[in-house]
């Protein structure tokens, strides 16, 4: 009896911590059918992609769906010598089939991938399938090229069995797996993907530490001028952030071109003879150049709304009480400004990390980093699988960083302009 | 930024040499966007300064590059033009109408998992542009909208929202709530309210969100490179195609043009961000 008369009942007569609670839920509700809309329309379109990305990057159903008949009877085979007829009338049925849906083409691109060399002994075998005769299939394939007597071709089909792998990521750490199953790094002088994972974070870093190095003195200033002069710096700071990037892109291809305006002054002033022009750009110069004054804008912001929040007396009351200006920087100072820096070296470092315009157009081959070998298999060699392995595999890195970034600098403290 | 008298030299000096490295720095900002401006004007088809401009020669200048671009014979950049406009202006208008709604339920201290869902939505300025392109390009294709304009409406809203997101929700931090509360209780719908409270309050954050997410979209390159066909070119993909083969000054002539726009930008962002710093009391 006393707990009901204790009970607290709204006009209604509902308990009112019930109603407080369906009235709780509602807002909850209410507010996330505001952000439903969105949600659900990146999710559809963005988050769902990237997953089918994943799924693309180890999916390896094709040759699996060509050759079934093949890996079926490739099933009792235990890889040592060269399979036996059944295997080899079961390629000849799979293979007359794709033949007639002309669909050998992407086969031995397929397997092209997997082992060098396919490509002629398909098209050998094409021509020469017209004039097979019923049975002995293994003499006859034999006989269109010696290629097809080497049990090393028969591995190498075989180890396209499994409709799933992992050996994009692998090719995309320069690493297969060999004959025996084990994973090996391919020869030193062919190692183009660890050179370009390295380089992408090589120039990364140093663009982050340039654009800091040059980033802190002026964030520094636009913080402890008088308004109306800083208002007035600030837009050469804002003016580039906002202009096009191709704009800014275009404008180093003609200052560092070989007659460009850079050279000119060099040669002006004697420090370069006229005719041995220094290569500015097509090469790692040229990326860290450009890369860098398109991205301190991106350190200058934040190191900035830092800044201009850490009182001046700070640094007086440091001076006062005996630290030399240098002291009183680096005690006082420095230590209040580094959550500016942390969130400014991670953005600058995250959209470098990424970049593909700029190297593409000012770097040559040497200043070219890991997104422009994605693009060039997405557009050129149209791996796709591949180019969506490495998409992955930088993706996760830049993840790591977005979630760094969130635990130091909270993602809904990013400030624009 | 005047030295106290008592400023002792060395002191002196390293604040001389402080100003001088601060000069050096704004001056290799901003410096490379000037040279463009002469240089779309040079009368010869070279990308540098001739003999005749540095003298200052009137014969050296002249705007045939300008012409080149608006009547030249084969020329792309109208139709690049018209369809960056389009594009840009469907992207915006989509992302401040999905941007703007998603920032209201962010705001709102109700809102569940917000940590996790403000991550998602903001994923698109973070992840980097060429997986984004993968990614939209496996969407598109599959959704039969690779090479049109739809899909790349959408593929820029995705890439816009964000920015309207941060925006949004940063005007609405500094939101008085009571206002709304009070108009309710005086028997305004909540369409009402927003349209005629919440709205005008918050206005400055959204044209800036807007402004991004149209510079976005006007300036995108990488993702409009997978997605677009030869009807769907823009300004960006004319002037990536031309500066990898050929620089010639018809392409500064177009981004003359485009500093143009991107200072008027400039300038509508600045007095929006002023006017909403008055308008939220924050005085600096």
């Amino acid at each position: 009896m006393s707990s009901e008369t204790k009970q607290i009942l709204t006009t209604d007569g509902i308990p009112l911590e019930v109603s407080l609670k369906k009235a709780e839920r509602k807002n909850k509700i209410k507010a996330f059918l505001l952000v439903a809309p969105l949600l659900f329309f990146l999710i559809i379109t963005y988050v769902f992609p990237i997953g089918d990305m994943l799924f693309r990057s180890v999916d390896d159903k094709m040759v699996t769906q060509m050759l079934p008949k093949t890996f079926k009877a490739m099933e009792n085979w235990d890889g040592q010598e060269l399979p036996d007829e059944e295997v080899f009338a079961a390629f000849h049925e799979d293979f007359i089939k794709l033949v007639e849906d002309k669909r050998e083409g992407k086969l031995s691109t397929q397997l092209n991938y997997t082992k060098n060399g396919f490509k002629s002994i398909i098209k050998k075998l094409r021509r020469a399938s017209k004039k097979f005769e019923e049975g002995n299939y293994k003499e006859q394939i034999m006989s269109v090229h010696k290629r097809w007597a080497d049990v090393e071709y028969w591995r190498a089909i075989q180890r396209r069995a499994p409709e799933f792998t992992g050996q994009k990521y692998l090719k995309g750490m320069d690493m297969y797996v060999n004959e025996e199953g084990k994973i090996v790094s391919v020869e030193e002088d062919r190692r183009i993907h660890r050179v370009l994972w390295l380089r992408t974070l090589e120039i990364a870093f140093f663009v982050t530490v340039f654009c800091f190095l040059m980033a802190y003195p002026i964030a520094h200033l636009l913080a402890t001028l008088p308004m109306k002069y800083s208002n007035l710096l600030m837009i050469c700071v804002l003016l580039p952030f906002w202009t096009s990037l191709l704009v800014r892109t275009a404008s180093w291809m003609i200052l560092l071109q070989q007659q460009g305006i850079v050279n000119d002054f060099f040669v002006g002033i004697g420090l370069v003879a006229d005719d041995n022009r220094p290569e500015m750009m097509y090469n790692k110069t040229g990326s860290y150049v450009a890369m860098t004054q398109i991205l301190l804008p991106f350190m200058v912001l934040p190191l900035y709304s830092v800044m201009k929040t850490i009182s001046p007396s700070l640094m007086r009351a440091g001076k006062s009480l005996g630290g030399t200006p240098f002291v009183a920087f680096w005690k006082v100072y420095f230590p209040l400004t580094i959550p500016g820096i942390g969130a400014g070296c991670l953005l600058v470092f995250i959209l470098a990390i990424g970049y593909y315009i700029t190297p593409a157009l000012v770097g040559g081959a040497s200043g070219t980093l890991i997104s422009n070998q994605i693009a060039f298999h997405m557009k050129s060699t149209l791996d796709w699988s591949f180019a969506s392995a490495m998409g992955l595999m930088l993706l996760s890195g830049v993840l790591v960083i977005y979630w760094l970034y969130n635990k130091i600098v909270g993602i809904d403290n990013i400030k624009l302009g | 930024m005047a030295l106290p008298k008592y400023t002792e030299p060395h002191y002196r000096i390293w604040h001389y040499i402080y100003l001088t490295i601060c000069g050096a720095v704004f001056f290799f900002l901003i410096a490379p966007l000037f040279v463009i401006f002469p240089l779309s004007f040079n009368a010869e088809e070279f990308l540098s300064f001739s003999d005749g401009m540095k003298r200052l020669d009137p014969d050296a200048f002249s705007l045939r590059w300008y012409q080149d671009m608006i009547y030249g014979t084969k020329n792309p950049w109208g139709l690049a033009a018209k369809n960056s406009f389009i594009i840009a202006i469907f992207a915006t208008i989509g992302s401040v109408i999905l941007g703007t709604v998603a920032a209201l339920g962010l705001s709102s201290r109700h809102m569940p998992y917000k940590g996790l869902i403000m991550a998602v939505l903001i994923s698109p300025m973070i992840v980097p542009l060429i997986i984004s392109g993968v990614a939209i390009f496996f969407f598109m294709a599959k959704a039969g909208l690779a090479a049109t304009h739809t899909g790349i409406v959408l593929a820029h809203i995705i890439l816009g929202t964000p920015f309207v997101v941060i925006t949004v929700t940063a005007t609405l931090s500094g939101f008085d709530h009571s206002v709304t509360r009070a108009a309710s209780s005086l028997g305004s719908d909540p369409v009402n309210t927003f349209m005629k409270i919440t709205l005008p309050l918050i206005l400055p954050g959204v044209i800036s969100g807007g402004l991004f997410a149209f510079v976005t979209s006007f300036d995108e390159v990488v993702v409009v490179l997978f997605l677009a066909g030869l009807e769907n070119t823009t300004i960006p993909i004319q002037m990536w195609t031309g500066l990898r083969e050929q620089l010639s000054p018809t392409i500064l002539a177009v981004a003359t043009c485009l500093i143009i726009l991107s200072t008027l930008i400039l300038v509508t962002a600045e007095l929006l961000r002023r006017r909403s710093e008055r308008l939220r009391g924050i005085n600096r």
